[in-house]
């Protein structure tokens, strides 16, 4: 897996950028959820609709899949490093994993928008 | 493991692996924690996305969600996660300064990683607060 993409210094900055980013998010909307009241399911649905912020919570998502990715790539090779073959099998099983849950959020995000 | 000090079949040097008896200093604490709590929300992740997707699909779905999240077993479960969600948080941001270099000598990492654990409790406990 040493040629694939996010290893090594790539892996680093993604990690780090999408942390930055999700730390952004995270704050905005723990400033939008203190400043708001309840909210009904046509709120929530609306605000989650909203384009600035549906674009907002799509790039969420995908830096919190790649950053899941390096983060449990880490820990498989900190335990499963020199057994290449198990490696190899659960590295492939998140990465599928992986996708699965980002379609399925791709899914939800085009349910709101629609 | 009885014979606690072993020789590494790999490369000869010593390997102390009885878990119990090791006294991780608190750096190592919270980096362990960090990996933990990651851990861990990934694993609940689907159910959060579940979650999620209940409370957008219809008012029934948001009721049903609501009604969920409120429940005394969810609220603990919710009280956990926000804990290691924000300890996965704090500990991140502190690995940011170390990254820009502040922090990385022992005193400063030290006092560092008491903030993290300190933080935390005083975050879950405001939002804690305000949620119940």
């Amino acid at each position: 897996m040493s040629h694939h993409h996010l290893t090594g210094l790539s892996a680093w900055l993604v990690q780090r950028l999408s942390a930055v980013f999700m730390l952004g998010y995270v704050a905005i909307v723990a400033v939008i959820a203190t400043c708001q009241a309840e909210i009904d399911h046509q709120q929530w649905r609306n605000l989650m609709a909203q384009p600035l912020f549906a674009i907002a919570t799509t790039m969420f998502f995908l830096a919190m899949l790649m950053h899941i990715w390096v983060g449990v790539r880490d820990v498989i090779l900190d335990y499963a490093g020199h057994y290449p073959m198990l490696r190899l099998m659960l590295l492939a099983l998140l990465g599928a994993w992986l996708i699965a849950l980002g379609i399925w959020l791709i899914r939800i995000m085009t349910m709101v928008m629609t | 493991m009885d014979g606690l000090i072993q020789l590494d079949k790999r490369n000869n040097r010593p390997r102390f692996l009885s878990l119990w008896q090791i006294r991780l200093p608190i750096t190592g604490v919270v980096s362990i924690l960090h990996r933990i709590s990651g851990v861990f929300m990934v694993l609940l992740l689907p159910f959060l996305i579940y979650l999620l997707q209940l409370s957008l699909s219809s008012p029934e779905g948001f009721e049903a969600a609501r009604a969920m999240m409120t429940s005394w077993p969810l609220r603990l479960l919710g009280l956990l996660l926000l804990w290691i969600f924000v300890h996965h948080l704090l500990a991140g941001i502190r690995v940011l300064l170390i990254d820009m270099e502040w922090g990385s000598d022992l005193i400063t990492a030290r006092r560092t990683s008491w903030a993290v654990i300190i933080g935390t409790v005083l975050v879950v406990i405001l939002i804690g607060a305000m949620l119940l």
